[in-house]
């Protein structure tokens, strides 16, 4: 057996997350090849073959040709599966190149028997257990789900290129967030509210907590997609990677993307209705209550 | 312009999920049912570039699934697409992303969409394939996650949403496929007059045997919960008596709270 492990290049350096491929290669005892749009002084800390293209030629995003070379790759060393992040590179390729190869996509795997992958579903509340029945699989996993190792290494370097660069797709570049607003790295205590916070109106209500604990409000995306609180505060993989003493999370369900942002915390408290929110999963103390009754007790008690 | 926006009906994610009978899906019984959250936002772009362009775009609504999606396809002709076609199939959860594209790529193909506008993934399943091989099977240009959308003259430039609250910009002429994102627009509620024009609007149905061409290339073996970690502790009951307890532990573990 043999894995196809496609790494990730952000403005020329390789994503640390990249590593966790090689985790889950691991745990599936196969043969490693990596395959990567970068440059010669960004390579992965692995001994073994990496295919290499360009950034500077292909692109770092350019999914018509970054499928192309992968393909070229996975012509060349026929791997049992093909595997990506499950970020916004790798589930915006990994189709492509499935679709490319008629071969079965799981995406998201968290765990992975044989040729049985267990995947979320249902905002993260359920799982699926997904048998592929091509003789190639593509994988995405889940950022996080299998935890990198300290990497040392050289590779064996092979170039890849095309002889047709012509692409439908034109990336214009990066736009940054609004470097403004608070920094929750800092924080030591963190307070953040959720959707089952129910309206904007209901924000102070967790803000005053937040304040009681000498902490920072700290928000999940519904609640900043909706306006209710400011883009810097948003934990999660879009927002803030936080790891704070203490993070209470309010009326939050626990989507990955949010859990992704915050599970290194030293203590976790959330308070949450539904007693089967993936929340609890990552909670130290599960509160099961509506935040807006049980935080101003709270809030009352330290005052 | 033809405007193709294809969504899909699932479960309200506060639900409780049961395991059916079958033992690789959900117990429908007791479950509500609405539009994919993604899904509302890309009904509502489309319905956007309709009225940047003087009402020119004819906007086509499509969904695959039993009787009960026809509520959710009405939902987007109240927000103000032109026409709806369902794609009658009772046991759409049975078939895999790949069946599910091609199917859409079946009644696609030739009709000549210049933009098609999915949701980036579905809340129930999450693969957050189908839309990308939507414009694969099409061979069309297609970007993912979009946080922003701007028409010009038959190019599209957008915003694809990253990690860690970067962008990247991107720009292609039509015809395309786009996936949207949360946060892309505000999804607009759709009024009373608009629901009752909705009802005139053309309503299509087609059994889904008119575009299956393709056989799974994986199957699902089971559907659980989560495997519980444990080790959490859990607080049920009055709240004040939780909020004394609370402090008690925080006191105790973390450095915190005095």
């Amino acid at each position: 057996m043999k894995a196809l492990l496609v790494c990730e290049y952000r403005e020329g350096t390789l994503l640390d997350a990249s590593y966790e491929l090689i985790a889950f290669a691991d745990r599936i005892g196969v043969d490693k090849v990596l395959a990567v749009v970068g440059s010669e002084g960004a390579l992965p800390r692995f001994t073994g073959p990496v295919y290499l293209a360009d950034a500077e030629k292909y692109g770092e995003y350019n999914p018509d040709l970054h499928k192309k070379l992968v393909l070229a790759a996975v012509e060349k060393e026929n791997p049992d599966c093909i595997v990506f992040l499950h970020s916004s590179y790798g589930w915006d390729l990994a189709p492509r190149v499935a679709a490319a190869l008629k071969a079965a996509q799981v995406s998201e795997v968290v765990a992975v028997d044989g040729r049985n992958y267990e995947v979320t579903c249902c905002n993260g509340k359920m799982r699926r257990t997904i048998t592929s029945t091509t003789a190639r699989t593509v994988v995405t996993v889940q950022a996080g789900a299998f935890t990198a190792l300290p990497a040392e290494g050289t590779p064996q370097v092979t170039r890849l290129d095309l002889v047709d660069i012509a692409s439908p797709v034109e990336f214009l570049g990066y736009e940054a967030a609004e470097a403004k607003g608070v920094d929750l790295a800092k924080a030591e205590v963190i307070v953040s509210a959720g959707r089952g916070v129910g309206k904007k109106e209901n924000v102070p209500v967790i803000a005053a907590l937040a304040r009681a604990l000498v902490g920072e409000l700290g928000a999940s995306r519904p609640v900043v997609d909706a306006g209710w609180v400011e883009h810097s505060h948003q934990v999660g993989t879009t927002g803030q990677t936080v790891s704070p003493k203490l993070y209470v999370a309010c009326g939050i369900s626990g989507a990955i993307q949010h859990v992704a942002g915050m599970k290194k915390s030293d203590f976790v408290v959330a308070i949450n209705k539904d007693r089967d929110a993936p929340i609890g999963e990552v909670a130290d103390v599960l509160i099961v209550a509506d935040a807006l009754q049980f935080v101003p007790a709270l809030t009352a008690k330290l005052q | 312009m033809k405007i193709l926006v294809c969504v899909k009906q699932v479960p309200d994610m506060e639900s409780r999920f049961k395991v059916n009978g079958t033992g690789v899906w959900y117990e429908e019984t007791d479950l509500a049912f609405r539009m994919n959250e993604y899904d509302e936002y890309a009904v509502e772009q489309a319905v956007q570039l309709k009225e940047q362009l003087g009402e020119a775009p004819d906007v086509t609504v499509l969904s695959i699934g039993p009787d009960r999606v026809g509520e959710t396809v009405k939902k987007a002709l109240a927000m103000g697409c032109d026409r709806a076609v369902h794609i009658q199939d009772p046991a759409i959860h049975m078939k895999d992303p790949w069946q599910v594209a091609s199917i859409i790529a079946a009644f696609a193909r030739d009709k000549g969409f210049d933009l098609i506008l999915t949701g980036m993934q579905s809340q129930d399943r999450g693969s957050a394939q189908v839309g990308v091989t939507v414009a694969e099977r099409l061979g069309l240009p297609c970007a993912t996650t979009l946080v922003g959308f701007a028409y010009n003259d038959g190019t599209i430039t957008v915003k694809r949403e990253l990690e860690g609250g970067l962008k990247g910009v991107v720009r292609m002429r039509l015809p395309a496929v786009v996936t949207c994102q949360l946060g892309l627009n505000t999804p607009r509620y759709p009024t009373l007059p608009n629901i009752m024009k909705a009802k005139k609007k053309e309503f299509l149905a087609h059994p889904v045997a008119d575009f299956l061409r393709e056989e799974p290339l994986c199957a699902t073996a089971s559907f659980h919960p989560p495997a519980k970690k444990g080790g959490g502790l859990v607080l049920e009951g009055d709240v004040n008596d939780m909020a004394d307890r609370l402090l008690g532990i925080l006191k105790e573990k973390t450095a915190v709270v005095r």
